[in-house]
């Protein structure tokens, strides 16, 4: 494979063995700039070490990813990161003992480049309030600002980690399963927040809610067994016999 | 991190809308603390006070890392007995004015802490403690080897000198003003370091290591930097009593000096600003007027320790900020 002008993100032959077990396997991705891109399969599909790979959280046993044509294969996280390629996790990922808009300011914060200035007041912060503000509005935790991260339920935990990760401004976000754990309503909203916030990134998502992969992604690709059993659009993917039977058990489609 | 930061509420409760880098509250309370500092010696023995002054700022050193940085390290002793040896000597033998006597000593500790530091942060939690008791245990047999630290007798009749050449340090009460001074200075220093954007981020990966990582923070270099200002904290707080003791000792690098710090700032409630001078307080008093007891003192403070982790973990001051609803 070739990256071509279009694609963003393009994994080769990646490869996670945890001693003799291939949780990824021979895995070949090539993410489409400024499409939604949804990554679903069966439990233990190796879809979250997938994730862990591309932003190199994990390392790979095998294999090359490069990011808008930049080989990145050896790179630090932090600097996968500084690319433009911002992931979330599985699990609510803030900082609990921070209020919310603490929470987006730290990933605001990251415009000043790297902050060691111990001697300034974090005074110099406040220029980022107005900004942070804006960005919880976004997702509807205004009146939650100066709650601390811990205290909110989880489906707002959820929107305040969309929020901080949007306040880095990314060119591509991976959201491992954003709508875990919620309720409907948040569901929805939270599926209508990345439709929107898809229309001028690029999204790479892993998750299991399949009305909100059908509604919002441009592209799927179905992972069983750490390999790639099928791609294309939901229609496509939805009809193929091989995915009907690994994931989807003949009920569904 | 041995002490799990993350899960047990040992940490302040946040109350501000956007940065106010003091609040009121604290200004008030280090007004108060001043005030204190400057009648103290007016009724209380001068050296005890210094004392007093010296565990606080090791204590506060201490918090830094500790309280805000997430990081238990188990041999501060190190650079607080380092620097009051580098210290000892450059007023001694190569007779500095104190405040360069202090300035070398400080450096001292700052570059062991670049030393260990660089190391150690490359562990996580009880390996981390373990790398820094182990870098400590090498600098206190260095310091029982080394030709100029005087071994067991320690080095001796430091003197006091004069500050800028001009002040005689000499007076108890004279000296108690300049140790005031350079501890208040430290601890709104440290205070300034927890509420700075470094603070910040600090706090944040403390918090949630890998989150930050993720949002592009290179955490080991943060986490390098946080430890070696607080070595060189700890350092400033140990030269200078080296000075007001006018002795440097292998009590000073010894692993059970470590330990009281670590006792000092979890009774006074880590990850607050006020509790590690609260702390040192305490366990200073407590040395200074049960020392009559002999070794019924350490069964006193091991029994106090047991309450305070099974009654308040989050110790006195940490106690207090809940009851009152604000982080102090």
């Amino acid at each position: 494979m070739t990256a071509s002008e279009g694609t963003i993100l393009q994994a080769e032959d990646l490869t996670k063995e945890f001693k003799g077990f291939f949780a990824v396997d021979g895995v070949n991705l090539s993410i489409k700039r400024g499409s939604i891109h949804a990554l679903i399969g069966p439990n233990g599909a190796g879809k979250t070490t997938c994730f862990n790979l591309l932003t190199k959280f994990l390392p790979p046993t095998r294999g090359r990813i490069t990011f808008k044509g930049q080989d990145i294969t050896a790179m630090s996280p932090a600097d996968i990161a500084r690319l433009g390629m911002v992931r979330s996790f599985q699990i609510s990922a803030v900082f609990p003992h921070l209020s919310a808009i603490e929470n987006v300011r730290i990933a605001l914060q990251r415009q000043r480049g790297d902050s060691f200035d111990f001697w300034r007041s974090e005074r110099v912060l406040n220029e980022f309030n107005s900004r942070a503000a804006e960005l919880l509005a976004d997702v509807g935790l205004t009146e939650f600002s100066n709650v601390q991260a811990v205290e909110l339920p989880y489906g707002r935990k959820r929107a305040l980690e969309i929020a901080t990760t949007l306040a880095l401004d990314p060119e591509m976000l991976l959201l491992d399963e954003p709508t875990a754990g919620m309720t409907p309503e948040d569901v929805e909203r939270v599926a209508a927040l990345i439709k929107r916030i898809g229309a001028n990134r690029t999204i790479l998502m892993v998750e299991h809610n399949l009305s909100v992969v059908s509604t919002i992604s441009d592209t799927i690709t179905v992972l069983a067994r750490g390999k790639v059993l099928a791609e294309g659009n939901y229609e496509t993917v939805s009809k193929d016999p091989r995915v009907v039977e690994a994931y989807i058990g003949g009920g569904h489609g | 991190m041995a002490v799990d930061v993350q899960t047990t509420s040992n940490v302040a409760p946040v109350a501000q809308r956007g940065a106010k880098g003091m609040s009121t509250l604290h200004m008030a309370i280090f007004a108060a603390l001043l005030v204190a500092g400057l009648i103290a010696p007016f009724f209380l023995y001068p050296v005890f006070l210094m004392k007093v002054l010296c565990f606080a700022l090791f204590a506060c050193a201490f918090n830094l890392l500790l309280g805000f940085g997430g990081l238990l390290s188990f041999g501060h002793a190190a650079y607080f007995g380092a620097a009051s040896y580098v210290a000892a000597h450059a007023a001694k033998v190569w007779g500095l004015t104190p405040e360069l006597a202090i300035l070398a000593g400080t450096g001292a500790a700052l570059i062991l802490g670049v030393l260990i530091g660089s190391l150690a942060i490359r562990r996580q939690g009880i390996y981390f403690a373990m790398v820094t008791l182990a870098f400590a245990q090498m600098v206190f047999f260095f310091s029982l080897q080394a030709p100029f630290t005087g071994g067991e007798d320690g080095i001796q009749a430091v003197p006091r000198g004069h500050l800028f050449g001009l002040l005689n340090l000499r007076p108890d009460f004279t000296l108690y003003f300049v140790v005031l001074a350079i501890t208040f200075g430290g601890i709104l220093f440290i205070y300034r370091i927890i509420h700075s954007p470094f603070g910040q981020v600090l706090k944040a990966i403390r918090e949630n290591e890998p989150r930050a990582i993720s949002l592009g923070y290179r955490t080991n270099r943060y986490k390098l930097a946080v430890f070696v200002l607080s070595a060189g904290f700890a350092g400033l707080a140990g030269a200078t009593k080296a000075l007001v003791f006018q002795l440097a000792s292998l009590t000073d690098v010894h692993w059970t000096m470590s330990g009281e710090v670590v006792l000092m700032t979890l009774i006074g409630g880590m990850g607050t600003v006020f509790g590690p001078i609260v702390g040192a307080t305490v366990i200073v008093t407590m040395q200074n007027y049960l020392a009559t007891w002999g070794a019924w003192v350490t069964i006193v403070q091991g029994t106090i320790f047991v309450i305070a982790v099974l009654l308040f973990r989050e110790g006195i001051v940490g106690v207090i900020s809940k009851w009152v609803k604000r982080p102090l």
